[in-house]
């Protein structure tokens, strides 16, 4: 590559940086509206929605795999095991499952 | 910094660094099929370290796409860590602008997922750092060791592994979920809006998550301010 890839690397960086420092550096010490507030508060629970669906049932081609990966994380979540439980034992099923497939 | 802290940031956030390892495998590898040296690619990771962003622009470099377009491309990607870190700052004990300037760099999907659905009050700095060392190093380390080896993990593993992320943001939404019907309405009605993005392919994936998560989140909370008035 060339130095225009490292002028890219350069506005890539930027761009990317901005959006993530600009509410945690100019939000500091203030005060928000009370529904703002309550809207900031529902985000972390939406956004988790809206990463997980519709992507978690096509992490392959082969479609099982999503839809037996999500089976068994709820499966194992729901069971109250910690995160660390959840991935790991998910990715042991799908193991399990691409030996059998 | 608080030393206690900062490894139990650590200990958190392990489980996104179990996630990034195929990923960031995959993407050193892919890298160096797109003709990036090993100092080009890692660069990328350090600097940029956005894994949707990183991936689209090899495909972009490879499609011979002006660098111009690829940054704009990389912005549109990467403006939903706007209403992250806006979010986030709720969740965040008061410190130093700097220093919040100084750990935004390493919010991403999976850090801000981490820290958003800790339990109890405000989460200090020290905690964070961790949170973000372990995602961060994880992604950058493995990114050289992709490109080094140039091969990617044995096939059934790589499959398997792809879950991780997934599997790690189930777990971290389903606790709050017992029991408590607001969470569960807000992960759906953004899992819903998001899937109709997606099939009815209105919008590239990064603004799908940012507007769906929006929607939801006013619409809930119009609805329990209706509630709260009648």
């Amino acid at each position: 590559m060339g130095s225009w890839y490292w002028w890219m690397i350069l506005g890539m960086a930027v761009v990317t940086y901005i959006p993530r420092a600009i509410p945690l550096a100019f939000l500091e010490g203030k005060e928000l509206p009370q529904t703002l507030q309550n809207v900031l508060r529902n985000i972390p629970y939406a956004v988790l929605g809206a990463l997980i669906f519709p992507a978690i049932f096509f992490i392959q081609e082969n479609i099982w795999y999503g839809v037996i990966g999500a089976i068994a994380a709820f499966g194992i979540a729901f069971t109250g095991a910690n995160v660390m439980i959840v991935v790991l034992g998910s990715i042991a099923v799908l193991a399990v499952l691409s030996l059998i497939i | 910094m608080n030393g206690r802290e900062f490894s139990s940031g650590l200990k958190a956030g392990t489980s996104i660094a179990v996630g990034y390892f195929p990923i960031a495998l995959t993407f050193g590898l892919l890298a160096k099929t797109t003709g990036l040296s090993l100092i080009e690619a890692v660069a990328m990771s350090i600097f940029v370290y956005a894994g949707a962003a990183q991936y689209i622009s090899l495909s972009l470099i490879t499609a011979g796409v002006a660098p111009a377009v690829i940054v704009l491309n990389t912005f549109i990607v990467n403006i939903r860590h706007f209403l992250m870190t806006a979010a986030l700052n709720e969740k965040m004990q008061p410190d130093d602008r700097w220093k919040k300037a100084l750990y935004a760099f390493g919010i991403t999907d999976e850090s801000f997922s981490v820290l958003a659905t800790q339990k109890g009050n405000k989460l200090s700095t020290a905690f964070a750092v961790g949170v973000i060392v372990i995602a961060y190093g994880s992604w950058v380390i493995f990114t050289a060791i992709g490109h080094l080896i140039g091969a990617n993990l044995p096939q059934f593993l790589q499959a398997s592994m792809s879950i991780a992320l997934y599997a790690m943001f189930v777990g971290l939404l389903v606790p709050s979920m017992r029991g408590n019907r607001k969470v569960v309405s807000l992960a759906l009605i953004a899992g819903a809006v998001n899937s109709l993005f997606y099939f009815t392919e209105w919008l590239s994936t990064g603004w799908a998550i940012m507007v769906s998560t929006l929607a939801s989140a006013i619409f809930i909370e119009w609805i329990s301010r209706k509630g709260v008035a009648h």
